[in-house]
């Protein structure tokens, strides 16, 4: 078994936290897996991408140079990562913030979710980063969503464990917007 | 590495903020103190690694870390740390390219580290780890050949390594900590001891220096430390450190799988450097191909560690990317069928 993804949009958004989040569970599970998070010297609004191998053999590089699966949260990011997805791979678009007329790869399966869009109507635009992770798990369950409510529970305590349930939710549409996506 | 470096018994640390290496000061903040040491974050980074010279001539196990810039800064205590013989660890997150440069992954600062780095004729051992594992061993590793010859050990890491997370198991704590017959804790019943790098003495001074190289002489002797990966039958060694050794690594197992017959010679111990096994593989190996993240600085090593006898090529870049094992066997391929396959014909 093996499998990676990179997750790519902008500070604040919530990626290395999603990505964090997904390696956490992967470890919980006791498979091998490596986070390698890349982004800007700003605190807000500079590039933050990761990449997330998971796997049961001993993983070799945590650099990926073409990983199977993409999420692009923003423009910016789907400009620079869009070419590098595998052949044939699996290209999560966040179309709220993405150009989608400009997406140009044929041999990939895209799929198109207005996360901040989803999130606002949810009630917490914060949350599209939990719809895109659901949205991810949608389509390659590569962790059980119960590995990831536990990792939650664990980071989540004290007065921000009534967070939980909220983000188990937008996790929960994720893979609902997910399955409905048709793709292949 | 700071949970490491608290079970080998570390209970000083001394730091000042640099990224990509504050989770290990964070860390310690929090635990140092649960651990019943001391975390001190300093005015600056020269005030560290002196605190660091304060805290190890009392005996007592004490490291700083840091990252490309704020390591020059730390080089004249080094210096004095290995005059006086005083064991210390140093973390260094390499950073991309000289002045700030980037926070992603290089290894610019090899010839810094390895060459003494400071002022004055002398060497810090440097371990050099591949993944966060290894960071983990090798700082329980450190702590010991610290003391056991009483210098400074630098632990030579970079961005990818500081900032990537994954899986590590921990050593169990250390219990017992080397007898330190030279500590300075106050001379009440014995007579007075000192700990100086000025001596004034001709005669103290080059003895003390000659005492100092035999010194060297002996950690080159005894702690080489190295991984081979699939050398047995190679026609081509690909000689990497670090993180770029992971990359590589992973590019030897792809070539592997396309049936060139590649491996992989990994330096652990970049001071002492293994160049006499690297001599020894030139008996069997006539291609040598060294890949570093910097514009060739582990080359001149292998260049002298080889003196002609066989072929080096060089694949290198400066810091700020880090090639994948793709871009890596592109090139090991491309070279391997140069040399090789074209020899064969």
């Amino acid at each position: 078994m093996y499998a990676d993804v990179m997750m790519a949009g902008f500070g604040g958004q919530g990626i290395l936290l999603i990505g964090n989040l997904l390696a956490e569970a992967a470890l919980l599970e006791e498979l091998n897996v490596t986070y390698l998070p890349s982004y800007g010297v700003e605190m807000r609004g500079g590039t933050a991408n990761c990449t997330v191998v998971i796997s049961d053999q001993e993983i070799g590089s945590p650099q990926v140079s073409a990983p199977e699966v993409m999420l692009v949260m923003s423009e910016q990011a789907r400009e620079r990562f869009e070419a590098n997805v595998k052949p044939n791979g699996l290209l999560i678009v966040n179309s709220t913030l993405v150009d989608t007329g400009k997406l140009s790869r044929k041999d990939l399966e895209i799929i198109n979710i207005p996360f901040n869009q989803v999130a606002s109507e949810m009630g917490n635009a914060k949350f599209a980063n939990m719809i895109a992770l659901g949205a991810y798990l949608g389509k390659r369950p590569v962790v059980k969503t119960e590995s990831i409510e536990k990792m939650l529970k664990e980071q989540l305590t004290g007065k921000k464990a009534e967070f939980v349930p909220m983000n188990l939710k937008a996790i929960a549409r994720g893979i609902e917007l997910a399955n409905q996506s048709g793709g292949r | 590495m700071a949970e490491a470096a608290i079970r080998a018994g570390c209970r000083f640390y001394f730091g000042y903020p640099i990224t990509p290496q504050n989770e290990v000061a964070e860390y310690m903040s929090e635990h140092m103190p649960e651990a019943g040491g001391t975390f001190i974050q300093a005015e600056s980074e020269i005030a560290s690694i002196y605190m660091v010279l304060g805290a190890s001539v009392t005996g007592a196990r004490a490291m700083t870390s840091s990252s490309s810039p704020g390591i020059s800064l730390k080089q004249e205590g080094i210096s004095f740390l290995a005059g006086q013989e005083l064991p210390a660890v140093i973390l260094n997150v390499m950073r991309g390219g000289p002045g700030l440069g980037n926070i992603a992954g290089c290894q610019g600062d090899y010839f810094q580290a390895t060459r003494g780095g400071g002022h004055g004729d002398y060497k810090t051992i440097v371990l050099a780890p591949g993944s966060v594992q290894e960071l983990v061993d090798l700082t329980g590793v450190a702590f010991e050949l610290a003391d056991k010859y009483r210098n400074p050990v630098m632990i030579l890491a970079d961005g990818l390594i500081g900032q990537m997370r994954e899986p590590v198991v921990l050593p169990e704590p250390v219990k017992h900590l080397p007898e330190k017959d030279w500590a300075l804790r106050g001379a009440k019943g014995r007579p007075s001891r000192f700990s100086r790098s000025l001596i004034l003495n001709v005669r103290r001074m080059e003895e003390h220096n000659w005492k100092l190289q035999r010194k060297f002489r002996e950690i080159e002797a005894n702690e080489i430390r190295f991984e081979q990966y699939l050398l047995e039958d190679a026609k081509l060694v690909v000689v990497a450190f670090g993180s770029a050794a992971r990359v590589a690594k992973g590019a030897v197992k792809r070539l592997r799988k396309e049936g060139l017959k590649v491996g992989l010679f990994r330096p652990i111990t970049l001071w002492p450097f293994p160049h006499k096994k690297i001599r020894e593989l030139a008996n069997e190996c006539s291609e040598f191909l060294v890949y570093e993240l910097n514009a060739g600085q582990m080359l001149e090593d292998v260049k002298l560690a080889l003196s002609g006898s066989a072929e080096v090529f060089f694949y290198g870049r400066p810091g700020g990317v880090i090639p994948t094992p793709m871009d890596v066997a592109k090139i090991i391929g491309s070279r391997y069928y140069q040399r090789i396959k074209r020899k064969a014909k």
